[in-house]
């Protein structure tokens, strides 16, 4: 059975395959009908135990797009709540014929255990701190498309992306530093010791403490949401100082390149992590991550599913 | 039980405290309990009611187990004091410490002559009953030791948790070295791992999961090393797992200190790495570590600084280890795979090896009166009958323990018991329980 559950598990060649049908299912979002048949009579469960509407959203639109039958489970209205185990939910849902699960979790790992208890597919769409791989292909992709770049194993090659924040509690960093680097991009962490994973000197990355140093040569500046609930488990003393050294404002805006790109997963912390108004930079591409963002889960779930051209009139 | 078998025990090799490292070619009789004669090898023994053929095996001492769950009372879903020890007797231990995070923990009299009745009831071993360190394992108020030494428990442990106040550990090492008890660890600075799920390294970073630092259990075990220099106790250290805490029981050692350490088979056969599958069933307290820590542990336990092997035996059944990672219960079983992991793993005699799983252990857990004895005229039967170099697959689905959270489901091994003798009893015969 075919899953997404990690970059790592895609490998490039993968990632370029997943890139190239994006371009493909771009295309069809472009039509003015923008639905295709290639996936119609398949069911696909979003489950997730974890709220996400913005990336469930996401899923569910690409799944309609591809004429898949679409489904919700939410945890707050599930069995879940009464007690039914990880294990017990996805086997009875799995029970209903179900082409493919879409899963969310709070905890690491949840994509693989689930892939033992059922024959669907897999995808991950946010495992703990551990993987989000839908986001950073979305995110790949809009480096890629945004710089004119065509989809290659080296499609990123001479890119320098500086991904800023709580990388340590971030499944966005993990999958982004993976595919990023995949594609031949730099890359350089920028957070304080407290917010950086252990071992992450093994990672293939460079280090900085100092976004003043970082920001200037980037060709992308990749900024990580910053969760409140980190001032209780003292990771940095408060808001304001994390804001003062790690956030965007108005003076770092200024030492940006003017051809960098400047990003954000979403939701963004106002304030924090993003003090100046994003819409007043010229490389602001936010809003466009989220438009990719279902092309690239149509390529996920048409690769995932095994769409077939004639079905969908998309050339792969 | 009545002590009426009568049993011969031809053609195997003898390995106790006395005989030395090459043991001895001897064939035994048994007859109500003891040990009744021990002839060389072909000689004349009287007659028995069953002849136990021990060719190409080691006639040792039974095992005995410092470190095991037995869940009840309170958690028998995931196992029994029977179904555990029948586990424990097919893995050679004449001999179990159950620890007391039981529900209700093993703080009283009554909990203590419970846990030893049911074992005394399934008969196949000897379940002696560990007490808590502190009333309810909460780390609050010291447990009544005095109470439950009367009712024969002579090793203390709040296992799973480790007692956080240092004044209370001072005040109960202080309190236990008149009643010539000994103090188990737990070592795990709670604040340190609050949430942890694995191994704080490279591999946890890179998984995404909540790490458990070195540190955690470094600090705890430095601090009861002081400890006990100040107040003249003893203690005992539970599964220590890291390289830092080998070295510092070392030193400690080298001082004088009353001091012991036990390891267990799966830190020092599995790494931190197996997580990289997500499965469960290597989720473990203290975690499993890294190869640096499994060599140190190895060393630790060829050069004494670790006494003792001790399993860590923790069953849990299927539906609470299929749950995800944060809220799945640490442990892993053990008995079964003790004695062939220990053979198979350590480069070291089988002699070292019986002594670190069996006379040695026996006299941390205040049994030595009985169990890890010379195997002599008058000494009681508690036996264990293994060939060292029989190939066995461990599989999940064949153990006698309740649980199957076995790690080395699919493993090949070497080391495979052949038959226990406890209290005079075949008990084991063939790798079958007879009970």
């Amino acid at each position: 059975m075919k899953h997404l559950r990690s970059i790592e598990e895609l490998g490039v060649e993968g990632i370029v395959r997943i890139l190239s049908l994006s371009e493909h299912m771009a295309q069809v979002n472009q039509r003015p009908v923008p639905k295709v048949p290639a996936l119609i009579g398949r069911t696909v469960v979003s489950l997730f135990f974890e709220d996400s509407t913005r990336t469930r959203i996401s899923f569910e639109t690409a799944a309609k797009r591809l004429s898949a039958d679409t489904m919700t489970f939410s945890v707050s209205t599930s069995s879940v709540n009464k007690g039914e185990s990880l294990r017990d939910t996805i086997e009875t849902v799995s029970a209903m014929g179900v082409a493919a699960f879409v899963v969310r979790h709070k905890t690491s790992g949840i994509p693989w255990q689930l892939s033992q208890w059922t024959d669907a597919c897999i995808i991950n769409a946010g495992d703990g701190w551990h993987q989000h791989p839908t986001q950073a292909l979305l995110d790949t992709y809009t480096v890629m498309s945004t710089l004119g770049r065509t989809p290659s194993a080296t499609c990123l090659a001479g890119l320098r992306i500086a991904i800023v924040g709580d990388v340590r509690h971030s499944r966005v960093a993990r999958s982004n530093v993976q595919a990023f680097t995949a594609l031949g991009a730099q890359v350089v962490l920028v957070a304080p010791r407290t917010l950086l994973p252990p071992g992450v000197e093994d990672w293939p990355v460079e280090i900085s403490s100092s976004l003043d140093e970082v920001i200037g040569d980037v060709d992308v500046l990749y900024m990580l949401r910053m969760q409140r609930e980190r001032m209780n488990e003292a990771l940095v003393p408060h808001l304001g100082e994390y804001s003062q050294r790690f956030g965007l404002d108005e003076r770092r805006a200024t030492l940006l390149r003017d051809t960098a790109l400047v990003m954000h997963p979403g939701p963004m912390n106002r304030g924090v992590e993003m003090v100046v108004d994003p819409a007043t930079l010229p490389g602001n591409v936010i809003t466009r991550q989220v438009a990719n963002g279902v092309s690239v889960r149509m390529a996920v779930l048409f690769d995932v599913l095994g769409g077939s051209e004639v079905t969908t009139g998309v050339q792969t | 039980m009545t002590n009426q078998q009568t049993i011969n025990i031809r053609g195997g090799r003898l390995m106790d405290p006395l005989t030395g490292r090459n043991g001895r070619m001897a064939d035994i009789h048994i007859a109500a309990g003891q040990v009744r004669a021990v002839v060389d090898s072909g000689n004349d023994l009287p007659s028995a009611d069953i002849e136990l053929d021990a060719t190409n095996c080691i006639v040792s001492p039974g095992l005995v187990d410092l470190h095991v769950h037995l869940r009840e009372p309170g958690r028998e879903e995931s196992e029994t004091i029977e179904t555990g020890s029948r586990a424990a007797a097919l893995g050679g231990f004449t001999a179990i410490v159950a620890m007391p995070n039981t529900e209700p923990a093993q703080d009283s009299r009554i909990v203590v002559e419970f846990v030893r009745a049911q074992g005394e009831r399934a008969g196949l071993c000897e379940v002696v009953p560990a007490g808590c360190i502190t009333l309810g394992r909460a780390g609050e108020a010291l447990a009544p030791y005095d109470e439950l030494r009367d009712a024969g428990v002579r090793l203390f442990t709040d296992d799973g948790n480790g007692v956080q106040d240092p004044l209370l550990m001072r005040r109960a090492l202080e309190y236990a070295r008149d009643l010539d008890v000994t103090l188990a660890q737990h070592c795990e600075v709670s604040r340190l791992t609050t949430g942890a799920v694995m191994h704080e390294g490279s591999c946890c970073g890179h998984l995404g999961l909540p790490g458990w630092p070195a540190i955690a259990e470094e600090l705890m075990v430095h601090r009861d090393i002081e400890l006990v220099r100040l107040t003249g106790g003893r203690i005992h250290f539970l599964h220590l797992s890291t390289q830092r805490s080998v070295d510092m029981v070392r030193v400690a050692k080298a001082e004088g200190l009353a001091i012991t350490a036990e390891a267990a088979p799966h830190h020092f056969t599995l790494s931190d790495e197996s997580l990289r599958s997500f499965d469960t069933v290597y989720k473990v307290n203290p975690p499993l570590r890294t190869a640096r820590d499994i060599r140190a542990l190895k060393d630790g336990l060829a050069d004494g600084t670790i006494d003792a092997i001790a399993t860590d035996h923790a069953p849990h059944a299927s539906y609470l280890k299929e749950q995800p990672l944060d809220q799945a219960p640490p442990g892993m079983l053990g008995l079964e795979t003790a004695l062939a992991l220990s053979l198979s793993e350590l480069r070291m005699d089988v002699y070292d090896v019986l002594a670190a799983l069996s006379w040695k252990p026996a006299k941390i857990a205040g049994i030595d009166d009985r169990h890890g004895r010379p195997i002599a005229v008058g000494e009681p039967a508690n036996i264990t009958v293994f060939n060292p170099s029989l190939e066995w697959t461990v599989d999940r689905n064949s153990g006698a323990s309740k649980s199957k959270n076995t790690p080395y489901h699919g493993r090949v091994v070497s080391g495979k018991v052949r038959h226990t003798v406890f209290n005079g009893h075949g008990v084991v015969i063939e790798g079958v329980a007879q009970l």
